[in-house]
């Protein structure tokens, strides 16, 4: 061999740094391990954390996660991952994983009072299952209830559901996806008769102008960012506008940002809307082909309690979903009002931008591309901001099209896949159906096969609902998965903490890892987590992505999937299901639940056999079937043959997801147009076929004013949201030591004249109050987020800041989604005498 | 990091897991005892300039920036990270050259420069304060289990 003085060095430099770190290394030895000793098995999988859906490959060693990286082969991010997705490899293995069942104990006994003790599954299932039984007993189906999440994967999302409204006659189900995207699902129903974007990501590479709506997606949906900068760089005719209540990363590639005042965003899409009209831009022919004009009802409240005196003012609080048909010029002459001048007074923002903003979406020569989350989402007004800007789409024509494209994006790994398509919504079913429709539960019955009538007609309570009903001792057993509610939900101190320590209530809570909500409740259940079990997930633009069990979780930890099923067998159906069905349907007497919803021919009817025996699948080896694919080829019959067509089970887990509807094995990329959309009929054009007339409606709706504004004393405007190194409440991202120091705790990010004018500096103790509540943090007048006066902006995952202490739980009325983004606080210095922690 | 570093949460901690949890900031992931009381916030955590590199957890692993990037523009008239990691610079700047595959765009072919869905450097890449982890993150390295005999003592990253 011929030695180099550059390998001696190296071997040097080796020896050394082996000596350094305590180890030695056989001077015959080779330096680097080589041959088998390197091979990893790499599976694919779906990112965790948002709505993007980025396609991960993930290395496995000893059954391990050792490594991840982004799939080149995978559409949505060609091998590009965010810094959280980069470090998916860490999620699993923060030390302090749940890895047994967990519940309140005093002297060997369950007590309310009591401390946390370890339990067996056994003993946890018997004393949840003891107390369903005496709530259901005592006080029936409404008295029981569950939150889960757009985190569940689609089979375990569509359990709960079925255990839920079939086994236990409740549709008191929701996700924490309320809080996340019901305007913009509820909106998408409305609007089109059918749920989830008309277009996909592929409008990106389309677009001539993007158009930002309260949406920070550098942070927010960085890899999406990544294809919106990509086409803007490459391509200098682009242009991005972006509106929001301050300045971010967003706005820093943006070559316009238009910075308003809080719920201003109503006047300016109107403002755009008349403009359009005044201008002759309004695309006549599209519009009197494929759309009804409607009016809203207007003045309907905040979706407070109903003795709050701004419902009991409110003259549609009741009826707030309620609209009215009317004519293009009806609509045209409630836009008229907005003037551009009108616009700018109530949004603050200079009329120029905001004649600049409206010519991008009146010129027919720019494709359009209008994309928004959180902001018009978390809104008092939501809905109504997912109409306006798709009646600026419909007036124009812009939609439906490669680069036309109105895209409501999404938080979670599969809010669209389980909270939307699976149907776990206090009003839904799969497939768009609803809870409320006779038709749609009997076809929900005849799939299930269960008898006629067993479905409950009646909507359950929604996400802030359930934390008023819990409060007021009306939900008593609760069962919470895959969230951290009691730090994301809103005006906690007050609604949702005294609810789960309310005596009256027993709470469980599934998860990984000890969370807030974990803490809080009577029982923890130990979750499996990721690519610890099989999971499907439905990502923002209808992509339906699959992954393998790769490795097993942590001590007694088990999925979702299987705590749903294994406790469904501790219920008969005589104890939970009423006589005149059992007198009407005998054969079901005496069955368990999971016998009539999990042995009913379908979920079963898959043998182990058919599964990839590379892979380890735990929740099927112990039930004795492959029940992943009996739970999804029996949901999937849902939305055959009617728009919502899914591929055979088999095809996801060789693809890096489809696009649906699947017709005839070719996804779906433009939904409603000829030549992309195989449902619209031939000559047509374009067809809204989710409503009866095949057309959609664009619904007018005013400006009208949020629950709360800063006043005299409470003189800020509090906006919550996400950074980009923490997802949502951080439970999993503050585990992994890289991205806690990327981002070491939340602070109060304050316009500097604020903090002057207040006699604050940067890195002070203050305290943030409103009416409702009050955290303590540190003043933040630097970095990403530039805030404008008299509006301060904290993130809300950091547990030891619970910035949800403060918010309001005003809702969008119709939604019923949480405005998170604007409630009125002041800030004040801690007083020296109590400012600890000072080092 | 090693496990001595880190005391343990008195009360539920050791009920709850193995993991050892840093008393101090163990309310950043749990929230206060009880959920009602407000707790005094930590102090802001300085950043990590020392310009020492630090080692990966796995090779896709995007490295850590170990200096401040206080004040950068990444807009649409600058990017100041590539003046230093830029090919052309990096002699002067001695500053690690941004990676290969930054040259590729979505269809892998390979450009003259920064891809443009590469502009947005800190996407990925991401400052360290000195804060202590909360808890300990087991995750284990590749090459603790391909050569466990060769590992330094902890083993764990």
């Amino acid at each position: 061999m011929d030695v180099t003085r550059r390998t001696i060095l190296k071997t040097q430099a080796a020896a050394a740094a082996a000596t350094a770190a305590g180890i030695s290394i056989p001077a015959e030895a080779q330096n680097i391990p080589t041959g088998e000793d390197i091979q990893l098995q790499w599976s694919k999988a779906p990112c965790r954390f948002c709505g993007t859906g980025c396609g991960v490959m993930v290395g496995v060693k000893d059954g391990r996660v050792v490594a991840t990286h982004g799939d080149m082969q995978a559409e949505v991010n060609r091998g590009l991952n965010c810094v959280k997705g980069y470090f998916l490899s860490k999620i699993m293995y923060g030390a302090d994983r749940l890895t047994q069942p967990l519940m309140r104990m005093k002297n060997g006994q369950y007590a309310k009072d009591g401390e946390f003790q370890p339990v067996s599954w056994d003993r946890a299932f018997d004393e949840m299952a003891a107390q369903w039984k005496r709530v259901l007993k005592e006080k029936g189906p409404e008295s029981v209830g569950m939150f889960g999440s757009g985190q569940w994967t689609m089979w375990e999302g569509y359990a709960a559901s079925k255990l839920m409204r079939a086994g236990f006659r409740s549709n008191n189900l929701d996700p924490n996806a309320r809080h996340c995207m019901a305007s913009a699902a509820v909106t998408f129903i409305r609007t089109f008769g059918m749920d989830e974007p008309m277009g996909c990501y592929d409008d990106f590479e389309h677009a001539d102008a993007f158009v930002l709506w309260g949406s920070n997606m550098a942070e927010m949906h960085p890899i999406l960012w990544t294809r919106v900068t990509d086409r803007r760089l490459s391509h200098p005719h682009v242009k991005i506008a972006t509106l929001s209540t301050y300045e971010h990363r967003t706005t820093d590639l943006s070559d316009m940002s238009l910075i308003f005042k809080p719920n201003s965003d109503l006047a300016i899409l109107n403002y755009i809307a008349n403009y359009i009209i005044q201008n002759g831009a309004v695309n006549r022919e599209f519009v009197e082909k494929h759309c009804n004009f409607r009016l809203a009802n207007t003045d309907i409240g905040y979706g407070l309690r109903p003795d709050n005196v701004l419902e009991q003012r409110a003259q549609h609080a009741n009826d707030a979903q309620v609209s009215h048909p009317a004519s293009f010029e009806d609509y045209a002459k409630l836009m008229s009002q907005y003037t551009v001048e009108k616009a700018s007074e109530i949004s603050g923002v200079p009329k120029e931008r905001l004649e600049a903003l409206a010519r991008i979406y009146a010129d027919p020569q720019t494709k359009v591309m209008s994309l928004w989350t959180m902001g018009f989402n978390q809104h008092v007004r939501g809905v109504w901001a997912n109409h306006m800007v798709y009646n600026l789409h419909l007036l124009t024509g812009k939609i439906s099209e490669p680069g036309n494209s109105p895209f409501s994006l999404t938080g979670q790994p599969s809010a669209c896949g389980t909270a939307r398509e699976v149907g776990t919504f206090a009003h839904r079913l799969p497939a768009d159906m609803q809870v409320a429709n006779p038709e749609h539960r009997k076809h929900a019955e005849e799939i299930w096969k269960l008898p006629h009538g067993l479905l409950p007609g009646k909507v359950g309570y929604h996400a802030v609902q359930q934390d008023r009903m819990l409060k007021d001792g009306k939900l008593n057993a609760y069962w919470i998965m895959v969230n951290n509610n009691l730090q994301t939900a809103p005006n906690t101190n007050n609604e949702t903490y005294p609810g789960y320590r309310n005596p009256a209530n027993f709470v469980v809570v599934s998860d990984a890892y000890p969370t807030v909500t974990a803490m809080a409740a009577d029982l923890i259940l130990p979750a499996a987590m990721w690519v610890e079990k099989e999971g499907a997930y439905g990502n923002a633009e209808r992509r339906t992505h699959f992954w393998h069990q790769l490795v097993n979780a942590p001590g007694e930890a088990r999925s979702d999937l299987w705590q749903l099923m294994e406790f469904s067998k501790r219920f008969s159906t005589d104890e939970v299901w009423t006589k005149e069905i059992l007198d009407a349907h005998p054969e079901y007497r005496g069955k368990s639940l999971f016998d009539v919803l999990f042995r009913n021919g379908n979920v079963d009817k898959f043998p182990l056999s058919e599964m990839d025996p590379t892979y380890e699948n735990r929740e099927s080896k112990e039930f004795g079937f492959y029940v992943q694919k009996g739970l999804f080829e029996e949901f999937a019959q849902f939305g055959a043959g009617h728009g919502h067509d899914y591929a055979p089970f088999d095809t996801y887990h060789q693809v890096r997801g489809m696009r649906w509807p699947v017709v005839n094995g070719q996804e779906t990329r433009w939904r409603y147009r000829e030549g992309y959309d195989p449902y619209v009929e031939k000559g047509s054009g374009v067809q809204f076929y989710g409503n009866p007339d095949k057309k959609a409606n664009l619904i007018g709706a005013p400006y009208e004013p949020p629950a709360e504004s800063p006043d005299a004393e409470y003189d800020m405007w509090l906006v919550t949201g996400r950074v980009l190194e923490h997802w949502h409440s951080g439970s999993m991202t503050l585990r992994v030591p890289e991205l806690y120091k990327a981002f070491s705790g939340a602070v109060v990010f304050m316009h500097p004249d604020d903090a002057a004018k207040r006699g604050l500096r940067r890195g002070q103790e203050v305290k943030v109050v409103s009416r409702r509540g009050e955290i303590r943090s540190r003043i933040e007048t630097r970095g990403r987020n530039r805030v404008p006066p008299g509006l301060i902006f904290v993130p809300f995952f950091d547990a030891s800041q619970l910035i949800n202490k403060v918010t309001l739980d005003a809702t969008d009325p119709i939604s019923k989604q949480t405005d998170f983004k604007k409630c009125a606080v002041k800030v004040v210095a801690v007083a020296s005498a109590d400012a600890g922690g000072q080092q | 990091m090693r496990c001595g570093i880190f005391a343990v949460l008195v009360g539920i901690g050791p009920l709850l897991a193995a993991g050892a949890i840093l008393a101090q900031d163990a309310p950043r992931l749990r929230g206060p005892e009880p959920f009602t009381k407000e707790t005094p916030a930590p102090p802001m955590q300085r950043q990590i300039t020392d310009d020492v590199r630090v080692g990966r957890n796995y090779p896709d692993q995007p490295p850590v920036i170990p200096h401040s990037i206080e004040g950068y523009a990444v807009d649409l008239n600058a990017n100041k990270c590539m003046s230093c990691h830029a090919r052309k610079f990096t002699e002067q700047s001695q500053a690690p050259m941004i990676s290969v595959t930054h040259y590729q765009d979505r269809a892998g072919n390979t450009l003259g420069g920064l891809a443009p869905r590469r502009y947005v450097c800190v996407a990925c890449h991401v400052p360290q304060t000195n804060a202590k982890p909360l808890v300990e993150n087991v995750f284990t390295d590749m090459d603790a289990i391909t050569e466990p005999e060769r590992q330094p003592a902890r083993g764990r990253q």
